[in-house]
């Protein structure tokens, strides 16, 4: 009896000791990993000029149909973006939204990426559609040498390629249907055959 | 307008949804403050300021978000902060409901059934994209927006929400109860 009352104080004369695990949220939070994808940002290049030019490959990428892309031209008087056009509107639909990531995957220009902001929550659901002001960066805020607050996951998406790379295609060469051949010329892959081959039409 | 008096379309081939995804139709909902009463005013300031800090939520979960709304009960996000912690397994002992996960037709009636269940006051979180709008499930099986058969009074996007996303939305709640401001318009229950 006595023995077990002590096991049991033991235990907790060890716990107390003990940092606690909880993450008090609101006031302290926690680091989000590198390839966290929170909200969407419009960014801009570094004269201000936006980095969208409206191609709506985001909107054609995204799985959920949460965005969505109205594009003008742009004009000599009235210069959005560098490409042809700019969106005119952008609005993203959070509550669609399933924070995948393929609209940045697909954008050329590295228009939009999704960052680490994560408090969203809205009593109107109107409001969790995010227009072009409220995701577009502020003049001046825009993407700085390695500013982590604008990069995006777009780095930690992308494996970096390696030093030294293997070649994909097989380069061996040897003999087939009596002839000496490259693996590539019987189908092995996709080299165009080397013309001093035998094995050629 | 709700659900039940659907005016009968002409056509019956026109498509039911007839709007974009980005701007899925909603219920009209005007949140204002009717606090005209000075003395129940003060009263009832200490009621929402207690009800907003003992939020019991039902035992339920529907999808994947359910997850995420464990590691929130769990001890890292630990909802037990906010007096949330006991998830009651009787509709009739809770008076929040987070629907965590997309709401199939089949399980509509069943959702409906356990808030109607519940006590008020009462109070609805949408957590996620498909119990909010639908999601990535815009075909016939999914409701799309489970506002179309409960009043929700905070929509979580997220897919899942992560319990930091949910926690956030819980504290929007509970200011929104201490607030005083009123439950959105039943869907199911038009007022005329």
């Amino acid at each position: 009896m006595a023995n077990e009352i002590i096991k049991g104080l033991s235990r907790t004369l060890r716990e107390m000791g003990r940092k606690p695990t909880t993450v008090s949220y609101p006031e302290q939070h926690r680091s989000q990993p590198a390839r966290y994808r929170g909200r969407h940002v419009l960014h801009r290049y570094e004269n201000g000029l936006e980095r969208c030019v409206g191609c709506f490959l985001c909107a054609g990428a995204c799985p959920a149909d949460a965005i969505y892309i109205e594009a003008e031209e742009n004009s000599e008087a009235q210069r959005v973006s560098p490409g042809e056009r700019f969106a005119r509107v952008f609005d993203v639909n959070m509550l669609r939204c399933i924070f995948c990531g393929y609209c940045q995957q697909a954008c050329p220009t590295g228009a939009i990426t999704l960052e680490k902001e994560y408090e969203l929550a809205s009593l109107r659901p109107e409001d969790l559609i995010y227009h072009k002001e409220q995701l577009l960066e502020a003049v001046g805020e825009q993407h700085h040498g390695d500013n982590p607050a604008t990069i995006g996951s777009n780095t930690a998406w992308q494996p970096q390629p390696p030093a030294d790379p293997p070649l994909t295609i097989p380069q061996q060469r040897g003999t087939f249907d009596g002839q000496a051949a490259s693996a590539a010329a019987v189908g092995q892959g996709n080299l165009i055959p080397d013309p001093s081959s035998p094995i050629q039409d | 307008m709700g659900l039940i008096d659907e005016p009968l379309r002409m056509n019956p081939w026109e498509p039911v949804q007839i709007t974009t995804n980005t701007q899925t139709p909603r219920m009209p909902r005007n949140v204002e403050n009717h606090s005209a009463n000075i003395l129940l005013t003060q009263v009832s300031k200490l009621v929402d300021w207690g009800r907003s800090q003992s939020l019991w939520p039902a035992l339920f979960g529907l999808a994947c978000c359910a997850i995420e709304m464990m590691a929130a009960s769990a001890s890292r996000f630990d909802i037990a902060r906010f007096g949330a912690e006991v998830f009651r397994a009787s509709p009739r002992q809770a008076d929040l409901m987070i629907v965590a996960g997309r709401v199939s037709v089949k399980m509509a009636p069943v959702v409906r059934q356990i808030y109607d269940q519940m006590p008020d006051p009462k109070w609805v979180i949408s957590m996620g994209a498909c119990a909010s709008c639908g999601g990535v499930f815009n075909n016939y099986a999914i409701v799309q927006g489970v506002d179309k058969i409960i009043p929700v009074d905070i929509f979580v996007p997220g897919c899942p929400p992560t319990p930091e996303m949910l926690l956030y939305g819980f504290n929007q709640l509970q200011e929104k109860i201490r607030q005083g401001l009123p439950n959105p318009p039943d869907p199911m229950r038009p007022t005329a």
